[in-house]
This record gives C-alpha cells, structure tokens and sequence, in this order.
C-alpha cells in the first residue's frame, strides 16, 4: 500500500502543491484528476523522487520513505511513465531497454524484451532507433522496462495523448492485466471517460490540494465540479459558422504526392472551402502533419500540385503577409521562441519598428494579454506559461486578416476549460472567407468542432464527409484502414 | 620504396599516438554531454608537467603518470564549473585553454631546452622480427603502444559495456537517465576527469617521446584544436575518430615523404591540406543527403549526430 500524505512542494515562492494526501492500494487502479496546473505531475515525480518535496510523508507498506532519488524508488518497486517520454531517441530500442539495469547483457535482455512483447501484444523491433517510434511505442517499451525493473507500483502520467486509439486500447488492457496481478497503478489523466473506464478509485486536485476522492460508481458531477470551480460544458458543441455550401476554394490539392514522414501523402485530391472547419483524424503519422505543411508551404510535394489561397503556398511577403498561418503541436519548440516575453512576441508578429522603446507594443500586448485572458504579464517569458497560456498567447499573435488557419493538434495537454475557451476564439476569429484546418488524435474533438472531417490512413484520405452525417465507428474504422475507399 | 613505406607507417603510428590519445579521451567526455575545450593548453601543460617531473626524478613513468594526473585535474576544473555548477563549459574551457598555455611556458621556462629522459623504443620480442609490419607497428615506446590499445578498448567501453551505456544515455538525455537511477553528474564528472587523464597522456607522449623534451614552442601547440574537430569528424565514434587521426598524421607527414617525389609541391601543401580537407568534407556531407549509393552512405557515416545533450548543463529541480 502507498501511503501520500501531505505532500507539499515550493517551485521559488510559488507553491504547486499545498498538503496532498492519497492512498492507493495494491490490485486497483487509481485515478488522479485536475485541471491543468494542478499539480499532478509534480505530485507524481516526488512519489518517484524525481523532484524532492519541501515536506510531507511517503510511506510503503506502512514504513517511511525518503524517496531521494529515482534510484530509491525503483528499488522500492515503484515505476513511472512520465508524460513526456523520458528516453534516449539517437540509441536504439534494446539500448533503451537496458539503461539503467544492473547488467549489461544484451542478449540476455533482448529475450527478456521479446518474451514481455509477447505477453502483452506489442510489436518492437529492438535494432531500431528510438527516434523512429511513435510515442505510443515509446510508451510500450518504457512500459516494458518498468515490469523488467519488477515495479509493483506502477505511475502512469497522462499516458493516452498523442498515441493512437488501438494503442491506447493495448496500453489499457495491458494496464487490467497488471492490476489483475496484483500491482497498484496510480493514473494521472485530465480525461473523465478514461478514469471512469479504467479506475476503481479516484482522487481530485485542484490547486496543489486534495479536494475530492470517489470509488466507483463515480458520480461525474460531482467529480467535474471538484476538477473546477464551475462544471464546464462537456462536448461544447457550439453552432457551427459553417455554411452548409463552402464557398470559393481556400485549400486545393490535387493529386499529391509525398514521401516526408512515415506514409508520406499518396495522391492527395481535396477541395476545402471558405467558411469550413476540417478535422484531419488518423492515427500519428497516417499523413495528416504532412498535409498541413504541404498547405502552409514548409514542404513541396513531390507530384501534384497545392493551391493555397489560389497560390502555391511558400514564404509570404508584403500584401499576401498574414493571410495563413501554422500552429505545430510542440508549441514551446516548434512555435515561440524561449527567452522571449510575451511583448517580444507581439512585436516580432506585428509591425516591427526599426529602433525599439521601453514602451513599444506595449498597449498592443496589454490589450491581447486582456482579449485572450493569458495568465501572465506584458515581460512574463514565455516558457513560463503553463501550456494552456501558451496556446492562448499563439492565438492572440494570429493577424484578424488571416484567411486559412493550420493547426496540429489545438488542444494539446489542455484541460476542458482552456479547450472550450480555444475552440470558442477560434470560431470567432473564422475570417468570412477563410477556413480552419486542424489535426487532433481526439475523435471527439473532431466530431464536435469540426464541419467536416477527412480520415488519413497510410497518407491516404479514406473518409471525407460531413461530421453532421458520420459517426465515431465509422471514422475509428477509417483511421485504422478498415474502410474501403468511398 | 618497401622500406619507405614501412618508414612512413611507423612515423604515422608515432606521430599520431597523441593525437588518437587527446581524441579518444575527449570522445569519452562529449559522449558524457560535456565539451572539454581547454585540450590545447592542457596538452601543453601537461607535456611541460611530464618532462619536468621525469627530469627531476629521472623516471619517464612517473612523467607520464604526472601528466595524465595533470590532464585530470584541469579537466575536474572544468568538470566542477561546467558540470557541478551547471555554469557555460565553452567559458571555463576557453579560459583554461589559454590559462594552461601561459601556465606552462612560464612555469617551464627552467627547464627549458635541456637534455631529459624520454621513452625509449621497446622493440615487441617475435612480433617487431616480423617483414615490414615489425618495423611498422611493434617497434615503439610505450607510449604509442598505449595509444594502440587505447582504441579497441574505448571502443568496447563504450558499445560493449554497462559503463559506456550509462555515459551514452546520460550525453543523450540526462533527464531520463536520472529517471532511470543514474546520477547525471557522476556520469559526467567521471567522464570528463577520464578523459583529462587521456588528454593528459597526450601531452607526456610528447615531451617524452615524440617530441622529446621541453622548449617555447614544443611542437604540439596546435593539436589540442585538431583533436576537438576530430571529434567531430569522427562522429563521436571512438573507431571513425581515430581514422581521423591516422588521416591526419598521414597528411602531416606527407610533406616530408613525397618532397622527392612532387619536387614543384612545396611540403607546406601537405601539411595544411588537412585543414582546407576538413572544410571540404562538409561541403560533400551536405550534398550526400539525401542521395543513394556506395559513396554517399559512405560519406554520411562521417555526418553523425552529437549527442544530444552536449554542452546542455543538467540541474535537477
């Protein structure tokens, strides 16, 4: 039995966790739910010692931990899957398997791996770099590697973004299986459906504290209402701006044809209108990120030919500037820059005076800081905002004139607030003319954002259709190649 | 031209031993994540360490144990500041570049230009009888021999054992090796006092044998920045940077041996060819991506990743 009690952390004078207490016990699984922010991570890489605590007791089968070190906890039994992938993506996948075993003995654990992959149905080649995995496969061996490591205790940090739905369904029966033996499974997750699935118990935190616990039956309500202060509207199914005959094309492509990425595009022909919100579904590299960066112009096909905004999309200048723009899902890395506040930002999107004064952009940045309600101030740099502000912030930088709207994965590691909140801008910002194109794994999100939904299978479309008249089935069997081209 | 070229060999093996040595040591400590840029004067305060100590006890071993102790000692400076301290390595190994030359001309300068001891050849019973190979590889000091088993050895440190996987994971992801129970900050000191020690040799195997002796210039300013490049053109692979090394010497020595045979060609061609070479291999890299055949996947072999965490501190909150 793990015993947390109340735990808290100091990050400087901010205080993530303020006296949280749980008990999670052996042969269950145990839900952990809050908005984002919260401090569930945190809480969890204390219990590993992966971060020290300021104070509080952690206590195992009724004795004291220090829990220094991950060292300790690993000896302790105790495993975590963080949520971003903690590996080593230039070595390859049997060395990841190894580092950190007492032993260095490839053969032996090259075995060892292929006997768990059997057990629990997954498929890695261990000559593979780990750089060339998807994160759900990533996930499966980091999996493996714990039950090596004989962990009993099992931390399972946000553990279903990014990866794809039949991974998802593997990690979970794998998840009941281990329960079945007997491990105790501690699952951090911000998706209610997820923990009500899966968990026996459920603890709630909110603001670095215990404000809730539940067994099942869950009462969601109730749940919903201790995750935020006011129980937000589940599916925000808001009216669509779409009108139901697009307008003049926005997004043509026709019969392309690419080799970037793990399926590349196989003859691509689509026509996306004005007025249209299109939801690319598909499994993590079926072709949807290539298709997104074909529209914007970061890639030129190899056949066929792209027409954004009745051009071949490239680098824009003077009066074609603004009109599109690209939103990647690794926001911090791929979308702002480090080290830069938040002013800085303003002032590189909008018209840049050639000699900056300690009051430029201000007033501009001020009023974007209030429209798109980001927790932060004018100076505050940007990699300290939490993830959702930092989507708010790439929202406020989006120019009023711009017409087509390219986004991977919008509500990346967002809870259901922010998500709403990001979904409502973006359908007030829909330029009359212009049209949102966006990715997400989440085929919820597609069903209730979008207008029409395209399904990627092995960089092909083998859905097209309005969400109004297809279904999660039908979709589901899309994305995993399971419907015959229309 | 059959003795010429035995000859020619057994100067390249020399020649080259402290290079491989400096180069090999700091493949270990980038492959840790750290850079170590104080090599050039550590080489040189290393050689000065070295004569000195074999002068004045008049045993070349404990010289060359003293420099490798030198070696470890600059490089736990950098180590502590870099490492310890999470504070910029190129600084402290730029400032200690530089520290460590002046260091060692001035506190040198007594023994400067004076008759030492030095390593002398020691002819492999069997092996060094052996036709033109004898002569080529098992006729040397001490030194050079170390420097030949200095290569398989690093290369099975660093593939072939728990230890080299640890320092690999911790170059790559320190984060996620902390994850994993290891303590990215012993990794990466050990690595980097390891490889001193190496770079360190480097400079005994010049002042007691390649070069024997002490003087301003010794002769082995300069290298220190080759091996760094070498690293890098090696890949960070302990076998390819050691081919470089060997490519080096060879280039070095070109001048000399060829000035017979291309009498239009000065000698200094040969030996700041190495130089424009290397610029020119990164032309080729870049246009062997993307290309298929033979010689561009040769080509890319020499275009390998730096570990990614080089360089990057690591603190843990």
């Amino acid at each position: 039995m793990l015993e947390i009690i109340e735990i808290t952390k100091h990050f400087g004078p901010v205080q993530a966790l303020k006296g949280v207490t749980l008990t999670a016990r052996p042969g269950s699984i145990h839900g952990i739910v809050g908005e984002n922010g919260a401090g569930k991570s945190t809480l969890m890489k204390i219990v590993t010692g992966y971060q020290s605590r300021t104070d509080g007791t952690i206590r195992l089968d009724g004795q004291d931990m220090a829990m220094a070190s991950p060292r300790e906890a690993a000896e302790s039994g105790i495993g975590m899957l963080y949520q971003e992938p903690l590996d080593f993506p230039q070595l390859s996948v049997l060395d990841n398997f190894i580092a950190g075993a007492d032993a260095f003995e490839p053969d032996v654990q090259k075995a060892v791996l292929a006997s768990l992959q059997v057990g629990f149905g997954f498929h890695l080649d261990p000559r593979q770099k780990m750089q060339e995995l998807t994160v759900g496969e990533r996930q499966q061996l980091e999996l493996l590697r714990l039950i090596r490591n004989g962990a009993r205790i099992l931390i399972l940090d946000e553990p279903t973004t990014g990866i794809s739905t039949r991974q998802k369904s593997q990690l979970f029966s794998a998840l009941k299986k281990l329960r079945e033996d007997g491990a105790t499974i501690l699952l951090v997750s911000h998706k209610i459906d997820e923990i009500e699935q899966l968990c026996d118990e459920v603890t709630v935190l909110r603001a670095g504290l215990t404000v809730a616990w539940q067994q099942q039956p869950f009462d969601r309500r109730k749940l919903l209402s201790a995750m935020f202060d006011t129980v937000p509207q589940q599916n925000d199914t808001a009216p669509k701006v779409a009108t139901s005959v697009p307008g003049k094309s926005v997004l043509v492509f026709d019969e392309v044809h690419s080799s970037v990425g793990r399926s590349g595009m196989k003859g691509i022909t689509i026509t996306i209108g004005a007025g249209e919100i299109v939801g690319l579904a598909g499994v993590d590299g079926s072709g949807q990120s290539v298709f997104l960066k074909a529209a914007y112009g970061l890639l030129a096909p190899e056949q066929g030919n792209v027409t954004t905004l009745g051009r071949i999309p490239g680098p824009e200048y003077g009066s074609t500037k603004n009109e599109k723009v690209f939103l990647p899902s690794d926001r911090l890395s791929e979308a702002l820059f480090p080290g830069l506040s938040i002013r800085e930002h303003h002032l590189l999107a909008g018209e840049t005076p050639q000699f900056l004064a300690r009051n430029s952009g201000i007033s501009q940045t001020q009023q974007a800081i209030a429209t798109a309600s980001i927790r932060g101030s004018v100076n505050t740099q940007v990699e300290d905002l939490s993830g959702g502000n930092q989507q708010r912030l790439l929202l406020s930088l989006i120019p009023p004139q711009t017409q087509l709207i390219l986004m991977e994965n919008p509500t990346r590691g967002l809870d259901v607030q922010s998500a709403a909140w990001t979904w409502r801008y973006l359908r007030e910002r829909l330029h009359p003319e212009g049209a949102i194109v966006f990715a997400s794994p989440e085929l919820e999100e597609i069903l209730s954002q979008a207008t029409r939904v395209l399904a990627f299978y092995n960089g092909k479309i083998l859905l097209d259709k309005k969400t109004s008249e297809t279904s999660q089935e039908e979709i589901s069997l899309a994305i995993t190649g399971q419907l015959n081209r229309p | 031209m059959d003795i010429n070229l035995t000859a020619l060999v057994a100067a390249i093996a020399v020649m080259s031993a402290p290079v491989v040595l400096a180069a090999l040591g700091e493949t270990i400590t980038e492959k840790a994540g750290v850079v170590n840029l104080s090599l050039d004067g550590t080489i040189l305060l290393a050689a000065m360490v070295s004569f000195v100590v074999a002068f004045e006890t008049r045993s070349p071993v404990l010289g060359a144990l003293a420099g490798a102790g030198t070696g470890a000692i600059v490089a736990a400076i950098v180590a502590a500041i870099g490492v310890q301290l999470g504070q910029s390595q190129v600084a402290v190994g730029f400032a200690l570049t530089f520290l460590c030359r002046d260091l060692a001309y001035f506190l040198g300068s007594g023994h400067s230009r004076v008759e030492g001891p030095q390593f002398e050849p020691l002819p492999v019973p069997l092996l060094s009888e052996l036709p033109l190979l004898g002569k080529a590889f098992f006729s040397h000091s001490i030194l050079v021999y170390l420097s030949f088993i200095a290569i398989p050895l690093c290369a099975y440190l660093m593939y072939r054992t728990r230890w080299g996987l640890i320092i690999r994971s911790v170059g790559e992801n320190p984060e996620a090796a902390w994850a994993r129970g290891i303590n990215p900050i012993m990794v990466r000191m050990a690595a980097t006092i390891g490889g001193g020690a190496m770079v360190g040799l480097a400079g005994a195997t010049y002042s007691l044998s390649v070069k024997p002796g002490w003087g301003h210039p010794q002769g082995c300013e300069g290298i220190g920045w080759i091996a760094l490049a070498l690293v890098i053109f090696g890949s960070w692979n302990p076998t390819r940077v050691v081919v470089g090394a060997y490519l080096f010497g060879l280039l070095q020595l070109m001048g000399i041996y060829f000035q017979d045979a291309f009498t239009t060609i000065p000698p200094q061609i040969f030996q700041v060819a190495p130089f424009p070479l290397m610029i020119f291999t990164l032309v080729i890299i870049h246009f062997s991506h993307g290309k298929k055949g033979v010689l561009a996947r040769w080509v890319r072999m020499f275009s390998g990743k730096p570990p990614k965490a080089m360089g990057r501190p690591y603190r843990r909150n």
